[in-house]
């Protein structure tokens, strides 16, 4: 089959590689139909995540139609059509229990890496490093789908792919970061970073009863689809001097109720203190660029929650721990317990109360995806979410 | 200082004698008091010091006592040696006597930290390790108690079979196709709640273990504490009972727990071997690869 392969920094290539098998009683292969690139996806892109080796299959959004079924998944069968959570969750063990998927105890294969760098291990992901399981990812034509019986929800027919793919992560990972905000009713929350996983975040803040959204980035294209699309009130961060100082003024002097750096990692920053953190990153003595973040934990209100769906992967500096201590602030974060949000995320979109489609702007073969890439870290042409296609 | 800093100090000097003496030997006779030419026989001595200075700084940190044990029989064949050179009447005794001196003098270093680096290295080794499993005492201790379930999680154990209601038989793989074997009873034997077992007389390497089960104060878990030792044996079976339990015990108990752990819960073991990647299978090197990050 074709799949797309991390090959280096900077580097994808679609290679020739042979077919998934059932490895263990509870798989599923699956024949994907459609799967996505992330803004995750272009943290191993850029090489920022560390144990990624050579040929890794990419790609954690997926769907498609299940093509043979492990012995031991007795839910599925042959021709359902399915969304795969990006997770991979047991369904057995204390978290999953506890409906905390991402926390699974069980499913990591390399839970001894992530537990050196970490202290305790996470679940296993599809394509996201050998850290969290070193598991092949879904930008292929087909894939292995550990713990089928747990994971995948089925879709009648009716919706198009693109309607429901984004259950597999973006979706939601925008309404866990609202959702950990704990909005009450008229609440002023605002999010940094209008790529994909903003703009889930700002639909859904509205969903759980925010009364205000003021987005931030610095892409026109971005902002305007957070606007017109997500109705929230938009800074251009290359337009004003201080973030905060705007969101002061626009809440009376307070600050947001909540924040959200759907950001990560990669966060371009100003001034003195941007180019320190891209100077450490560069030299691989800090791993993560924490310019958002710090703009969060300032902005918000005393008392107020900071939510974090944008990943990071190790150390920082210059996080401003006495602003969180001194001001009682919240923080809340995590790789998004994805299983828990798919049923009544489904139910949504076939309510009609959102059509995540809205965020797609470029359709590709699989086969282009290294151009893909580069277009959506490059934001060439416009890119804010490009669905690929196998097959084609 | 640690025996074994001093043993990678002691293996520093036979490199640099070593050196000197293969290349050197001319000089190096004259300097200990050697007036004929020995050239041949100095230059051995300096293979042998190299060698036992290159084992000494690339042998792993608990495998050290042979290396050192072998610089002790050098140093008995080099006072052989000097002692020999009294006899003829062109060396100069003094620089002998001198050499004779400073020799006896590293050779009673070497004994000393050979002998401590012995006891250090034999001495019984034990790891514990806890995990939460979501299963209950009865139904874990069930499993546990047929030890011929023990491979399907412990990786490098190759077969246990039960010879009677207490013993059995364990066959584990060291490196290289080596098998290293033991015969094992219960001593101690509490239903749904502990079990205790030792290796018997005659086995390859004297081992025992113990596993309890709690339950959780969540009442839904099972607490499993495991407490494994083993004495580590010397000569060639010891490198391979070494290579069998891996540079870091510890971690191989805790994931032969993980694996436990997931098979209890899963029915399962979740793994990516024979998964497909973009890379030749034989290219992989991935569990080396694995184990590295892991020892870092
Ligand atoms: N928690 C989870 O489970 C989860 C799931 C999916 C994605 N993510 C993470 O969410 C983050 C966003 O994902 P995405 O797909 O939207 O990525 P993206 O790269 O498309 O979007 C990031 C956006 O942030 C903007 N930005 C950069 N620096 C900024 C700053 N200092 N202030 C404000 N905006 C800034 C960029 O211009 C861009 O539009 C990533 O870190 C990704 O890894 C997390
Ligand atoms: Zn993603
Ligand atoms: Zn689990």
């Amino acid at each position: 089959m074709k799949a797309n392969c991390w090959c280096g920094i900077g580097e994808v290539q679609v290679m020739d590689v042979p077919d998934p098998e059932i490895i263990n009683p509870r798989d599923a292969i699956v024949k994907i139909t459609s799967t996505a690139i992330c803004g995750s996806d272009l943290h191993l892109f850029d090489g920022y995540v560390p144990t990624m080796q050579k040929g890794d299959i990419l790609g954690h959004e997926f769907m498609g139609e299940i093509v043979e079924t492990g012995r031991n998944v007795k839910n599925l069968k042959v021709g359902d059509r399915v969304v795969v959570p990006f997770p991979i969750a047991c369904g057995n063990c204390y978290f999953c229990d506890k409906q905390m998927f991402s926390l699974c105890e069980n499913s990591n294969p390399n839970a001894s890496i992530a537990e050196k760098m970490w202290g305790h291990s996470p679940c296993g992901i599809f394509g996201y490093s050998h850290m969290t399981g070193g598991y092949a990812g879904g930008q292929a034509e087909y894939a292995r789908v550990p713990f089928a019986d747990i994971g995948p929800i089925k879709i009648e027919n009716g919706l198009t792919d693109e309607q429901v793919l984004f259950l597999s992560d973006i979706f939601p990972t925008g309404y866990m970061a609202a959702e950990q905000c704990n909005i009450q009713p008229g609440d002023t929350i605002a999010v940094w970073g209008c790529g994909p996983v903003g703009q889930f975040t700002i639909k859904s803040a509205w969903m759980l009863g925010a009364g205000r959204v003021i987005a931030i980035d610095e892409i026109p294209e971005r902002l305007r689809m957070a606007k017109e699309q997500g109705r929230a009130e938009i800074i251009d961060r290359n337009e004003v001097d201080s973030v905060a100082e705007v969101l002061n003024e626009m809440t009376g002097g307070r600050g947001p109720d909540a924040t959200i750096d759907a950001v990560g990692m990669e966060a371009s920053g100003h001034g003195l203190l941007g180019t320190y953190d891209r100077i450490k990153q560069a030299m691989r003595m800090e791993t993560d660029r924490i310019s958002a973040l710090r703009e969060c934990i300032m902005s918000c209100r005393n008392g107020g929650t900071v939510s974090i769906p944008g990943v990071y992967g190790g150390f920082v500096d210059k996080m401003p721990l006495g602003s969180i201590m001194n001001r009682s602030l919240t923080i809340k974060t995590g790789q998004t317990h994805v299983h828990r949000y798919l049923r009544p995320l489904l139910e949504r979109i076939k309510k009609g109360d959102i059509d995540p489609s809205f965020v797609i702007t470029h359709t590709m073969p699989l086969t282009d995806a290294p151009e893909g890439y580069k277009m959506f870290r490059d934001h060439d042409d416009e890119c804010i979410k490009i669905v690929l296609k196998p097959g084609r | 200082m640690k025996q074994q800093d001093l043993a990678r100090a002691l293996g520093w000097f036979s490199i640099g004698l070593g050196v000197a003496e293969l290349l050197a030997p001319r000089k190096f006779e004259k300097a200990i008091g050697v007036r004929k030419n020995h050239n041949g026989l100095t230059r051995s001595y300096g293979l042998r010091e190299l060698t036992a200075g290159i084992g000494l700084l690339a042998a792993d940190e608990k495998k050290l006592s042979p290396w050192m044990w072998s610089r002790v029989a050098g140093d008995v064949l080099d006072l052989a040696s000097l002692g020999s050179g009294f006899s003829s009447e062109r060396n100069h005794k003094g620089k002998l006597a001198l050499a004779s001196a400073a020799v006896l003098g590293v050779t009673v270093a070497d004994i000393l930290c050979s002998v401590q680096l012995t006891k250090e290295e034999t001495e019984p080794t034990s790891v514990r390790r806890a995990v939460s499993i979501r299963k209950s005492p009865q139904e874990l201790y069930q499993f546990w108690r047929n030890f011929e379930n023990l491979p399907r999680f412990m990786y490098h154990l190759e077969a246990v079979t039960v010879t009677d209601g207490t013993r059995s038989h364990w066959v584990a793989k060291g490196p290289a196709k080596t098998k290293v074997e033991w015969d094992a009873e219960i001593i101690d034997d509490e239903p749904n709640h502990l079990i205790a077992w030792q290796s018997l007389p005659g086995s390859d390497v004297e081992n025992w273990g113990t596993i309890r089960f709690d339950p959780a104060q969540n009442g839904k878990e099972t607490i499993v504490h495991v407490e494994l030792g083993y004495i580590p044996p010397g000569g060639a079976l010891g490198a391979i009972v070494a290579k069998l339990f891996g540079e870091a015990p510890e971690q191989q108990i805790k994931d032969d727990l993980r694996h436990f752990k997931q098979l209890m819960e899963t029915g399962e073991i979740p793994t990516t071997e024979g998964q497909s990647a973009g890379r030749a299978k034989s290219a992989t090197k991935y569990e080396s690869y694995v184990r590295d990050l892991v020892s870092a």
